[in-house]
């Protein structure tokens, strides 16, 4: 089944997309209103929680370029030395910029 | 029903009131996000106008689904008719780690009265999402973060969509810049200034091998929700010892 990429069709695929979205975006605290929070629940959760950022992450530096790698590495080694979240970003970007200029 | 440890049960519960000056430095805190934010709403204002869709239509795209991975992904299924069943997929693989995000933040949300617990999670993305986790994590309650950094997020991806479906390509190639790696950067930066327990570097370890060979072996865009659960099972065997209420 398709939607038509006609004027009202648009609307319809953005309402589609947009509903699916706000279903996630509401999913999680509306079930876990029916899940009680037993220290097992909450351990899972946020495991869970922390994983996300890293399951972002770690795919995004195998699947970019050598500025990309750059950019994750830098970050990763001032915000471990540093703990300051915008000079790690800065150098970041600084990073990648320069490896992409170079290769 | 109330057999949930005491203090647990819903009307025993102090609300959790969101303060104004807080939500306001919130927003402030994350501009500098939102101008990156705002780089990327350009490229899809650009990339939606090249696609077909006409700019009033990108800016509607962008100030209701406000989730750029999700609506780049939708241009790529366009054509003379997008199919329905794909489109909803593809949405809901993207966008599954909204649930676990506004799941991870239910103690603190499930003491907001529902319709502002529903209204603000309309903001909810990676970003804002990271700095209220974080401080969870630390010992602070902030969802002020995830609605005045939201709104900051929010104005920045429509403003932005709004200049490129209007005035794109006058930016050049962000790329060049590094800046596509703004989100992957803070992204990162968030995660590594949480606490980091045993528990937690194991999770990460699990979570990203399983993110890694998800991303290569399992159908598009399944990786994210791969790795989160896989970290998760870590938490639902290893357990840290009981934190103390906030």
């Amino acid at each position: 089944m398709g939607i038509e990429t006609t004027t009202p069709g648009i609307v319809a695929i953005i309402a589609v997309v947009w509903g699916v979205t706000l279903v996630t975006r509401w999913a999680g605290p509306f079930l876990m209103q029916y899940i009680p929070l037993h220290p097992r629940v909450e351990s899972f959760i946020s495991a869970m929680a922390s994983s996300v950022l890293i399951a972002i992450v770690v795919p995004l530096a195998f699947a970019g370029d050598l500025g990309a790698r750059a950019a994750l590495l830098s970050t990763a080694l001032i915000m471990l030395w540093t703990g300051r979240v915008m000079p790690a970003i800065g150098v970041g970007l600084a990073a990648a910029a320069l490896v992409r200029q170079l290769f | 029903m109330n057999t949930v440890k005491a203090g647990r049960a819903e009307g025993e519960l102090p609300r959790y009131r969101l303060a104004p000056e807080q939500v306001r430095a919130e927003f402030v805190q994350l501009l500098p996000i939102a101008v990156f934010v705002a780089i990327f709403g350009v490229a899809f204002g650009l990339a939606a106008v090249q696609t077909g869709l006409a700019p009033w239509q990108a800016t509607l795209m962008s100030a209701t689904v406000f989730a750029g991975a999700a609506q780049f992904a939708s241009l790529g299924l366009w054509g003379s008719e997008v199919s329905l069943l794909p489109l909803m997929a593809i949405t809901l693989a993207i966008n599954s780690r909204h649930i676990l995000m506004g799941a991870a933040l239910y103690p603190m949300l499930r003491r907001v009265p529902p319709v502002r617990r529903y209204g603000l999670l309309l903001v909810l993305t990676d970003a804002n999402w990271a700095r209220s986790w974080q401080h969870y994590q630390s010992g602070r309650e902030n969802l002020e973060a995830v609605l005045g950094g939201g709104l900051a997020l929010w104005l920045a991806w429509v403003a932005g969509t709004l200049a490129g479906a209007y005035v794109g390509g006058m930016l050049g190639d962000p790329s060049a810049l590094g800046l596509d790696m703004v989100l992957g950067c803070f992204l990162l930066a968030m995660a590594l200034g949480g606490p980091r327990s045993r528990r937690v570097l194991v999770a990460w370890v699990v979570a990203g091998t399983a993110a890694v060979l998800a991303w290569r072996w399992l159908p598009p865009h399944s990786h994210v929700i791969v790795g989160a659960l896989a970290g998760g099972l870590v938490g639902l065997f290893w357990l840290e010892k009981p934190r103390h209420g906030h």
